[in-house]
């Protein structure tokens, strides 16, 4: 099972209530894990809404993950 | 090049001075007094930096392979933002103006759809709310 680090950004540092925790998960990719968290945090937004960076790049939601993974959820954007 | 500026956002045609430019394109977002029908009494960016940063700058380079300008910058802020200030400013020389629009355009486009940033409004009665992160959840805290 990996470890991985998440930073959690606007709703979903709101909804979490921290801006990041490191935990082990049994989810294979970013997809599992999210629908793991939704259920235990009521994240509002569903994993089709979202996209993924790991390790600082945009990324696919069925893309494996590994040790050490910093996994980021990017809810709709909002800038300008 | 793209950066996040916790600063207000001012006077920043001065950097794009170049002998060589015959237009300087450029466009400024700026905190509006409402949306969608509601009062907002002022704004909260919030960056997801690192890759804010290179996606930002992904898209400047994409806009310098696009469009025949000389210089493309772009500055969005983040933190608290009141009614009026600048939330984003968009920066673009060229030798000819038609470039310079067409690439203003493309880069303030593409940022908004792209970027990493949010944006949490606040209301003149109390609420705030994530833009285009609330609806589905049918409530505004």
């Amino acid at each position: 099972m990996p470890t991985v680090r998440l930073q959690y950004f606007a709703i979903l540092k709101d909804k979490r209530g921290i801006a990041s925790e490191t935990l082990e998960t049994e989810a294979s990719n970013p997809l599992e894990l999210y629908e793991h968290l939704q259920s235990l945090h009521g994240f509002p937004l569903s994993a089709k809404r979202l996209r993924v960076a790991i390790n600082g790049d945009f990324s696919r939601m069925d893309h494996p993950l590994r040790e050490n993974d910093e996994v980021v959820y990017i809810p709709p954007v909002a800038g300008g | 090049m793209f950066s996040l500026s916790e600063e207000p956002i001012n006077g920043q045609e001065r950097t794009m001075a170049d002998p060589a430019a015959g237009a300087y394109v450029c466009f400024e977002g700026w905190v509006r007094n409402h949306n969608e029908g509601k009062a907002v009494t002022s704004l909260e960016y919030e960056a997801y930096e690192m890759l804010a940063q290179k996606e930002g700058n992904k898209i400047l380079g994409e806009a310098r392979e696009k469009f025949d300008i000389l210089e493309a910058a772009c500055i969005h802020r983040t933190g608290h933002l009141l009614i009026g200030e600048i939330a984003v400013w968009v920066g673009v020389t060229a030798k000819h103006r038609e470039a310079a629009f067409e690439a203003c355009r493309y880069v303030i486009d593409e940022v908004k759809a792209r970027v990493p940033i949010w944006k949490k409004e606040h209301y003149n009665d109390g609420n705030s709310g994530w833009v285009r992160c609330e609806q589905c959840s049918g409530h505004h805290h």
